[in-house]
């Protein structure tokens, strides 16, 4: 039998002995069910009050709650001492209830790291321990299985279902030559991998390892409970003694009822409620952010990114997705558009320049190489190319006018690419990065929750960098800037912060790791799969996607106010039973409720951050 | 070496605490951790002396908490 149900059945007996003794007329009898109930809800808290003053311990839970008990008996009756040990014994229940309960919230929260590995061993399939797997090995993962390692299919196709990971609960189609990552469940087809990464530097792992680290990095709040808890009991317990002995020396009152004033601060005297609450509530909130695919490295983090005012973000990769689409044609007056996008995907059949790649994706149909001779590129200017007999220029503006082609300048934002052939112009295509389809809200929704300043610094040209900008409601905007200006830019941005405001880079994680670290928080976008942004960074956003700062943004605040809440009602509660103790108000029952009661509580209010989703 | 050992039967974060500071004042401790609501260990302590060091933590994890134990 576990423990928790032991004490569950001995607390039951000994409710049945109180009442039962509650309705007897003899009063014998009566006060040998009650000492009954007493002992049996209570010795193992006498022992091991025995136990610990033995060792000189005085500020010991069990001690105190064996003084309270034993003077209500003296003092009161035994009835009184019992309910005292009955209460109190049913408070602790709940307290172990609710903390198994959280336990178990989080252990599934946690249930991204597979147990086994499937590997091929003549002809059979057979299960081993992942960490025994290594490099190159293959693994087979069956439908409805966890991914082990981190690796690459080498056969067959499935479903992924990657929410443990990002939190997305669309599942993802992969097959034959994908990289697919530890932590996701196979939904349907039978995947044969070959394993890139071991089992400790794999996904699941690495995650798994951050959320459990997340608590050593603790946050101001949880630092104020730690010293908080080292003053408070012996404060609270120098009070009792000074309470139980000077009003009656100088008063010349009773010893008792001052005595019976003293136990109330002692059993108040135990700062349970705040020590457990409050880590609680972080770690909920770290684990909340993190199944909605947002992770963060520390509780201090998720406590500073409440405090967000200036937020900076990176261009390329972060709010845009750093592929360039072509997103107009200006075709010539009797050119076919399909026309003048096949001869241009013609003239660039060669490069592979990001530019070129996307005009040939919007193409879309296979090259035919034959149709293409003498490619010569044009450092700087484009690419010269035979295109079906005919020659093909393909580049900037300045390429026409040099070979007095008579083009029409375009003036849009963007990389223009001009189209000749046979000396003709054919029209040009203006290619931008395209913007991710959620930066705008998410940029909105940051300035409604309040954040004071928006802002992006890139590298990029003027135009392109002002009309993103403009696109998505920036405040402000700095261009052209070389990585150092980047480095200045963030200086002069964290000067210009409130004193407790934190200014926020977000960045793609591959080249901003000076200013990730800087920042007061550093977020890498992402970072899924991607070691170095894990590394520089203070929180990862597993997506791609900038709406998930605003998850984080509003987990840290919920985490915040809960924790705040569970500071106020403990203290509140706590000093105010004292403070009608002292004048002789309170009762012993009012001081347990103080006690567990407000533990109880208080992390029953932390778990319901567990199931925050933003 | 640094290694993380699971518990069994912390009942109070305070109790943690206390367990943690025990632990880091025996000789050869570089760093301990109590994840109370994990309620896992992570201890790092000198190579040699190691298995001689985590019977002396799980000595003094009883001396705080009598249910208290590393597995």
């Amino acid at each position: 039998m576990d423990k928790q149900k032991k004490q569950l059945y001995k607390i039951i007996v000994a409710l049945i002995l109180f009442f039962l003794g509650f309705f007897l007329k003899n009063e014998t009898a009566q006060s040998v069910l009650y000492l009954a109930a007493y002992v049996l809800a209570g010795y193992d808290v006498l022992l091991k009050a025995v136990k610990n003053i033995s060792k000189g311990k005085v500020f010991d839970e069990n001690f105190l709650m064996a003084i309270a008990s034993i003077g209500s008996i003296v003092l009161s009756d035994y009835a009184e001492g019992a309910a005292v040990m009955l209460f109190y014994q049913v408070g602790e229940y709940f307290q172990s209830y609710a903390v198994n309960k959280s336990r178990k919230s989080i252990g599934d929260l946690m249930d991204i790291c597979p147990d086994y590995a499937n590997i091929e061993k003549d002809g059979q399939i057979i299960q081993v321990d992942p960490d025994d797997i290594e490099i190159g090995n293959e693994i087979i993962v069956k439908p409805g299985e966890k991914v082990p390692l981190d690796g690459i299919i080498i056969n067959g196709n499935s479903t992924l279902d990657t929410s443990a990971l990002t939190g997305e609960s669309v599942p993802r189609e992969v097959c034959e030559g994908d990289e697919i990552l530890s932590g996701c469940i196979n939904l349907n087809g039978i995947l044969r991998i070959k394993v890139t990464k071991e089992f400790d530097e794999s996904t699941a792992a690495k995650i798994l390892e951050l959320i459990e680290n997340a608590s050593s990095e603790k946050s101001k709040a949880e630092n104020f409970i730690t010293v908080f808890a080292r003053y408070y009991t012996p404060i609270v317990v120098t009070c009792a003694l000074l309470l139980a002995v000077l009003p009656p020396l100088i008063l010349g009152e009773a010893f008792s009822s001052w005595i019976y004033r003293a136990l109330i601060f002692l059993v108040i005297s135990c700062p349970c409620a705040l020590v457990i609450s409050i880590p609680l509530g972080f770690f909920g909130g770290i684990g909340a952010a993190s199944s909605s695919g947002v992770l963060v490295k520390g509780s201090n983090y998720l406590e500073a990114l409440s405090k967000s005012e200036i937020m900076v973000f990176d261009k390329t990769g972060t709010l845009t997705k750093g592929v360039f689409k072509v997103e107009e044609i200006n075709n010539e007056d009797g050119v076919d558009v399909d026309e003048l996008i096949e001869i241009t995907a013609y003239g660039e059949a060669f490069s592979n320049h990001p530019i070129a790649l996307s005009v040939k994706e919007r193409y879309g149909k296979d090259i035919d190489n034959n149709r293409v001779n003498d490619v010569k590129e044009l450092a700087g200017f484009g690419v010269k190319a035979v295109v079906d007999e005919k020659e093909v220029l393909v580049g900037k503006y300045a390429l026409m006018k040099e070979n007095n082609i008579d083009a029409s300048e375009a003036d849009s934002i963007g990389t223009v690419l001009y189209v000749s052939k046979g000396g003709k112009f054919l029209g040009s295509l203006v290619l931008r990065d395209e913007i991710k389809e959620d930066s705008k809200d998410a940029v909105k929704l940051l300035k409604d929750a309040g954040i004071k300043k928006t802002v992006m610094l890139t590298g990029d040209k003027k135009e392109i960098g002002e009309y993103v900008g403009k696109e998505l409601g920036l405040d402000e905007v700095y261009t052209e800037l070389l990585p150092i200006d980047k480095v200045n830019k963030v200086k002069e941005l964290i000067d210009k912060r409130s004193e407790n405001g934190k200014l926020v880079f977000v960045g793609d994680g591959l080249n901003d790791a000076p200013v990730l670290t800087m920042a007061d928080i550093g977020i890498a976008m992402g970072g899924l799969g991607s070691d170095a942004a894990i590394e520089a960074s203070d929180i990862v956003i597993m997506t791609d996607e900038p709406s998930k700062i605003m998850t984080g943004y509003k987990i840290s605040k919920k985490t915040l106010t809960i924790v705040k809440e569970n500071i106020f009602i403990a203290l509140f509660v706590k000093i105010g039973v004292m403070a009608l103790g002292a004048l002789g108000l309170a009762n012993m029952w009012e001081a347990i409720f103080a006690d567990v009661g407000v533990a109880v509580i208080a992390i029953l209010n932390s778990i319901r951050v567990l199931r925050y989703r933003g | 070496m640094k290694k993380k050992l699971k518990m069994d039967n912390i009942d109070c974060a305070h109790c943690a605490m206390e367990m943690e500071e025990e632990i880091r004042k025996i000789d050869g401790v570089n760093s301990a951790n109590i994840n109370f609501m994990l309620q896992k260990l992570t201890l790092d302590a000198d190579d040699e002396r190691f298995d001689e060091i985590l019977e002396k933590a799980k000595k003094a994890v009883k001396g705080v908490d009598e249910d208290a134990v590393i597995l």
